[in-house]
C-alpha cells in the first residue's frame, strides 16, 4: 500500500566537510525522493558520495544546507524518531564479529524493541530468507564475506523497516551472493510497504532498480527510470571488428573519429558507443555490429559531456600503438599441477595455466574459489604445497626473490602511504626493489612524465584524488620496469572514464610486452582480460577468451550471457552438490 | 533509558568480554603479572647487599667487629685480605661497600682510645647507598653496647633515639607497593580497557551501526561502563587476595570501604576511557592517549612509588589532577593503618567528584552524530 507522501525526501541538500582548514563539498545541491514499495538506486564511483547522502538520510549527518525529510520527521530536530523508524545498513556493516549469528540478531532485536513473542517467528523468516538458518551458532568472523553481508541485513531488518538504507551491501561480494543479496532485497519491497535506497559502485545493478540515481562528484548528475538512461542509448552501440587485427588495433583505428563517443577494447574487437545522431563510420575492413545498450554507455555520455568537449581525450594519455609490432611469444607465467593445502583443508588443488608475453590474463573465482592463494603463491609470498611454477623463466619455489623482482603488484586499496608526498612514495618503492642513482631519478621522472603526476610532486599521497592516486600507485608498481604487472580488483568503483584510461595504460603496457595478471570479482575488469580461467573451489572451472566464457554458458533463454550471467551459471553448476551440503 | 536495549547492550559487552582474550588477559592476567612482579621483583629495601670486609691485621677484636656483618641479613659478607683488592671488587660492582679496619684498630680498641673505621660505600645508586650506611652505622651501634656490656659499663651516649615505626613495623616496602598497585591496575582496566573497545567499535564499523539505532547515547554510555565495572571489580578482588594471601600485606581496615573507593575510583577510570574514546576512533591512538594519560600519570604521580611529599611544588600540585592520587592514599591507609576517617573521607570526596566530572563531561560531548 503506497503512501502518497514520499518516505524520503531531500531538497537543496549541500554538505561539506573541513579538512586541515580546508573545506571541502561532499554533497551539492542535490534533491530526490524514495516511495515505498520500490528500490531506488544510488549509483556512483567511489567518492562520488555516496555514504556521506546516505548517513543524511540516516539522521548521522545534518545537512548545511537543504532539508531531508524522513517518514515525516525533519532530520534536523528529529533524528531520535528517525533512527526509530528506519533500518540503515552502513558500508561493511558493523557485525561483532565475535558474537554469533543468532547473538547479532537478539542484539538488534533488543536495540530496535521487538518483543520477546514476536520473535520466533521473525528470526525464523529472515534466517529463511537469508539462508544463515543452519548457521546460528557460528561465530560471524567465521562467516563467508557474502555470508556477514546477508546477517548484516538480516539485523538491519529484524524490526521491519518502512525506509531501508542499504550502503553498497554488494561491494567485494562474488557475483553468487551479490544476485542472492538483490533477490532478498527484491523480495522485501514486493509487499509494497517498505522503500529501498540502496547504493552502488556496480553499474551493471542499476537494471535491478525501479528508479535510478546517478550522483557524481557531490551532484546528481541524472535519475530516472534505467530503461530511460537505456533507451536513449539505443541504437548507438556496435562492436567493431576487423579480420587480422586484434581488438587494440582496432580501437587504434576508430578512436580517431569525431562521431564516436567511447570505445572499450576487447580481445577480437572495440565495443563502440556513437554520438547522438552519429552513424558508425565507413572505415574499410572494419565491421560494425549492433549490441544492445548498456546504463554504464549513458553514465559515460553524461561524465564526457560534463568533463570536456574534446572526444576521446583519454586516448591521448596513452601511445597509439603501431600494429606491426607484436613481440615474440614467449611464456612468462608457467604454473603446472599448482597446489596448496592448509593443514587438511586443501585451498588449491592442482592447477595448470599458461601467460604468454603481453598477454592479459584474468583469474576469477567466487569467494573462497583459493583466488587469493594462487595469487600470493605467484608472488612469491606463499610457498606452494607442490607443483611448479615460474615467472620470466624464473623458479618461484628456488628463487622466490629473484622471481619477486620482476613482478609489479598494484591492489584495489592502492598500499600507498598516505602521509607520504608522491615523490616520496616513488623513492621509497624504487629503492624497495635496489633503484639507486641515475637510475631512480630516471624513474621518477618516467613516472612524472607518463602519469602527469608531475604537478603533484610535493602533494601528500592522502590528498590526492582517487583518479592520482591510481596513477601513483601504478606508477610504485611499475618503478622498477617489471615484466609481469599483478593486478587485484584495480578498477572495482572507479568511475567509467578513469577505468577506461586505467585499461588503457595497461593495454599500452602490455603491448610493450609487459604481461598482465588480474584478479577480480567485477565481470567489468573480465572483459579486458585477453584470456581467463574461472576457478571454483580450488580447481579450474573454465578456461579461454572472455566470449568462450560467455559462450558456454549460452541457454535457449539466454541466448546472450553477459560474463556475469555466465560466472554465476559456471560456478552453480558445479559447486550446486556442496551448497546443498552445507 | 529502555530496559531491553541497555540489556541487549550489556549482553553483547559481556559475550565479547568473554569470548575476547585480550580483555580478559588485561583483567587477570595482568595483575597477576604485575603483582608477582612487584610482590617479588621490585623491593625498596636493601637485603643481602653484597659487602667486602677488610681487617689489615685480624685479630679477635676485628673478627668481634665483623661478626655483627656475617650474621646480618641485611648484607652478604665477603672477606678480602687487602684494600687493594676489596677497592677492585668495589670497581667491577662485586660489593657495594667496603668496611676497612686499619692495622691499628685493635691497639686503639684495647686502649680504650677512638678506633677509626674506614667505610666506603658505592653511591651511584643514591638511595642505595644511604640505606647501605644507616645498616652500617646500626652494626657499629650494637658492636658498641656489646663491648659496653662486656666491660660491666653503661654505653653513654649524649642522645638516646628511641624509635617506633607505625602501620608497618617490619618496614616491608611489598606491604605499601602491593596496595598501591591494586590502583594501578584499576586504572589499567577502566581506561585502557574502555578506551580499546569504544575505539574497536569505530573501526570495525559497528559505533556506525550502533549510532543509527534507536538506542541513545546514555544507554551505549552505561551499556560500556557496567560490564567493565564488574570487570574491575574483579580485577581488584583477585589482587586484594592475592596481597593478603600470596604477599601477606596486612589489611587492617574495612573490606566494605575499601569496595565502595574501589567503586569510585573505577567510575573515574572507566569516565576518562570513555573520555579517551570520544576523541580516538582508533585503537592504537586510543591506547597511546590511556597510557600516557592515566597509566604513566598513576604510576608515577599517585605516590605509588614516589613520595609525593618529595617532589617540587607545581608538580605536587599537578598530583591533585590525578585521580589514582587519592585511591593510593586510601589503598595504603586501609591495608596498614585500618579506617581512619579524616584520611578516607577526603579522598573518597575528590574521587567522587572527579568521577562526576569525566563521566558528566563523557554525557555532554557525546552525540549520535558522524561528524
Amino acid at each position: 500500500m503506497a503512501t502518497p507522501t514520499p518516505l524520503l525526501a531531500l531538497e537543496g541538500v549541500h554538505k561539506s566537510f573541513r579538512t586541515q582548514g580546508a573545506r571541502v563539498d561532499a554533497i551539492t545541491d542535490v534533491g530526490f525522493t524514495v516511495n515505498a514499495g520500490a528500490i531506488t538506486g544510488l549509483l556512483g564511483p567511489d567518492g562520488a558520495g555516496k555514504t556521506t547522502l546516505m548517513r543524511l538520510c540516516a539522521g548521522l549527518l545534518l545537512p548545511d544546507e537543504g532539508r531531508v525529510m524522513v517518514l515525516g520527521f525533519d532530520s534536523r530536530g528529529a533524528s531520535a524518531h528517525i533512527q526509530q523508524s528506519v533500518g540503515y545498513m552502513p558500508q561493511r556493516f558493523g557485525l561483532y564479529e565475535d558474537l554469533t549469528v543468532q547473538e547479532n540478531l537478539d542484539l538488534y532485536a533488543d536495540l530496535h524493541g521487538l518483543a520477546r513473542a514476536a520473535r520466533h517467528a521473525r528470526y525464523g523468516e529472515l534466517l529463511r530468507l537469508t539462508g544463515l538458518g543452519p548457521f546460528g551458532r557460528r561465530l560471524a568472523r567465521d562467516l563467508s564475506g557474502g555470508m556477514k553481508q546477508k546477517l548484516g541485513l538480516a539485523c538491519t531488518l529484524v524490526h521491519p523497516p518502512r525506509l531501508l538504507l542499504l550502503d553498497e551491501p554488494t561491494v567485494g561480494v562474488d557475483p553468487i551472493s551479490r544476485r542472492e543479496l538483490w533477490s532478498i532485497v527484491g523480495g522485501l519491497v514486493a509487499r509494497g510497504d517498505t522503500g529501498i535506497l540502496i547504493s552502488t559502485a556496480y553499474l551493471d545493478e542499476a537494471e535491478r532498480c525501479a528508479h535510478v540515481l546517478l550522483v557524481h562528484k557531490g551532484r546528481l548528475l541524472a535519475q530516472g527510470p534505467p530503461e530511460g538512461f537505456r533507451s536513449s542509448m539505443a541504437g548507438r552501440g556496435f562492436f567493431a571488428t576487423a579480420q587480422d587485427l586484434s581488438g587494440r588495433a582496432v580501437e587504434a583505428i576508430v578512436a580517431r573519429d569525431p562521431a564516436i563517443l567511447d570505445t572499450v577494447v576487447q580481445r577480437d574487437g572495440v565495443r563502440v558507443v556513437m554520438r547522438a545522431g552519429a552513424a558508425p563510420p565507413a572505415l574499410s575492413g572494419i565491421t560494425f555490429t549492433p549490441v544492445a545498450p548498456r546504463f554504464e554507455d549513458a553514465f559515460v555520455e553524461r561524465l564526457r559531456d560534463a568533463a570536456s568537449p574534446s572526444p576521446v581525450a583519454a586516448t591521448q594519455a596513452a601511445p597509439s600503438p603501431a600494429p606491426a609490432r607484436l613481440p615474440a611469444p614467449k611464456v612468462m607465467i608457467e604454473a603446472h599441477e599448482l597446489r596448496r593445502t592448509f593443514g587438511a583443508f586443501e585451498a588449491v588443488r592442482g592447477i595448470s595455466f599458461q601467460v604468454e608475453r603481453g598477454r592479459i590474463f584474468g583469474l576469477l573465482g567466487a569467494n573462497g574459489a583459493g583466488k587469493t592463494t594462487t595469487f600470493r603463491m605467484l608472488c612469491g609470498l606463499l610457498p606452494p604445497s607442490s607443483g611448479t611454477l615460474a615467472i620470466a623463466g624464473v623458479d618461484v619455489r628456488a628463487a622466490p626473490a629473484a622471481a619477486r623482482a620482476r613482478i609489479g603488484y598494484m591492489s584495489q586499496k592502492f598500499s600507498l602511504y598516505g602521509d607520504l608526498s608522491v615523490a616520496q612514495n616513488l623513492a621509497f618503492f624504487a629503492s624497495t626493489y635496489g633503484l639507486t642513482g641515475a637510475q631512480r631519478a630516471r624513474r621518477l621522472h618516467w613516472a612524472a612524465d607518463t602519469f602527469g603526476l608531475g604537478p603533484f610532486w610535493d602533494t601528500n599521497a592522502a590528498d590526492l584524488a582517487l583518479g592520482f592516486k591510481q596513477h601513483l600507485a601504478l606508477s610504485c608498481a611499475l618503478i622498477h620496469e617489471p615484466k609481469v604487472l599483478f593486478l587485484d580488483e584495480p578498477t572495482s568503483g572507479v568511475d567509467p572514464l578513469a577505468r577506461r584510461e586505467f585499461w588503457r595504460r595497461i593495454n599500452a603496457l602490455a603491448w610493450d610486452g609487459v604481461t598482465i595478471m588480474v584478479t577480480t570479482h567485477f565481470m567489468e575488469e573480465a572483459e579486458y582480460c585477453d584470456e581467463l580461467v574461472l576457478m571454483s573451489l580450488g580447481r579450474i572451472l573454465a578456461a579461454g577468451t572472455p566470449a568462450q566464457i560467455r559462450a558456454s554458458a549460452r541457454t535457449a533463454d539466454n541466448p546472450d550471457p553477459s560474463m556475469d550471467d555466465a560466472f554465476v551459471a559456471l560456478i552453480e553448476m558445479h559447486e550446486a552438490p556442496t551448497r546443498q551440503a552445507s | 533509558m529502555n530496559a531491553q536495549r541497555l540489556r541487549g547492550l550489556i549482553r553483547k559487552e559481556a559475550l565479547q568480554i568473554v569470548r575476547d582474550p585480550s580483555s580478559i588477559a588485561i583483567a587477570f592476567v595482568m595483575p597477576l603479572v604485575l603483582l608477582l612482579l612487584f610482590g617479588y621483583g621490585v623491593s625498596l629495601d636493601a637485603r643481602h647487599v653484597p659487602i667486602a670486609l677488610v681487617a689489615e691485621r685480624p685479630s679477635a677484636q676485628t673478627s668481634g667487629f665483623f661478626s655483627g656483618f656475617w650474621r646480618s641479613p641485611y648484607f652478604k659478607a665477603y672477606g678480602y685480605p687487602d684494600m687493594r683488592d676489596a677497592r677492585r671488587a668495589l670497581m667491577r660492582r662485586d660489593v657495594d661497600a667496603i668496611v676497612w679496619l686499619r692495622s691499628d684498630f685493635t691497639r686503639q680498641v684495647l686502649r680504650g682510645a677512638s678506633a677509626p673505621i674506614g667505610v666506603i660505600v658505592d653511591g651511584v645508586n643514591a638511595n642505595n647507598a644511604r640505606i647501605i650506611e644507616g645498616y652500617v652505622q646500626g652494626v657499629w651501634a650494637s658492636w658498641l653496647a656489646a663491648q659496653a656490656r662486656e666491660r660491666g659499663q653503661p654505653l653513654t651516649l649524649p642522645v638516646d633515639i628511641r624509635s617506633r615505626v607505625w602501620f608497618n613495623p617490619a618496614l616491608r616496602s611489598h606491604d605499601y607497593l602491593v596496595p598501591g598497585l591494586i590502583a594501578l591496575i584499576m586504572t589499567l582496566i577502566g581506561a585502557l580497557l574502555t578506551a580499546l573497545v569504544v575505539a574497536r567499535e569505530w573501526e570495525r564499523g559497528t559505533m556506525e551501526s550502533l549510532m543509527a539505532s534507536p538506542a541513545t547515547i546514555p544507554e551505549i554510555l552505561v551499556g560500556k561502563v557496567v560490564p567493565y565495572f564488574f570487570l574491575g571489580m574483579g580485577g581488584m578482588i583477585l589482587t586484594v587476595v592475592m596481597a593478603i594471601t600470596v604477599f601477606s600485606v596486612p589489611f587492617v581496615g574495612s573490606l566494605w570501604l575499601l569496595f565502595a573507593a574501589a567503586a569510585l575510583f573505577l567510575l573515574t577510570t572507566l569516565g576518562m576511557g570513555l573520555l579517551i574514546s570520544t576523541i580516538a576512533r582508533n585503537q592504537f591512538v586510543a591506547g597511546m592517549i590511556a597510557v600516557v594519560t592515566t597509566y604513566l600519570p598513576a604510576f608515577i604521580l599517585s605516590g605509588f612509588i614516589f613520595d609525593i611529599h618529595s617532589m617540587p611544588w607545581p608538580i605536587r600540585l599537578l598530583t591533585h589532577t590525578i585521580a589514582a592520587r587519592y585511591f593510593v592514599a586510601i589503598l595504603q591507609t586501609l591495608f596498614l593503618a585500618g579506617n581512619v576517617w579524616p584520611v578516607i573521607g577526603g579522598n573518597m570526596a575528590a574521587l567522587g567528584l572527579i568521577a562526576l566530572l569525566f563521566l558528566g563531561l563523557v554525557a555532554r560531548i557525546s552525540r549520535k552524530r558522524l561528524d
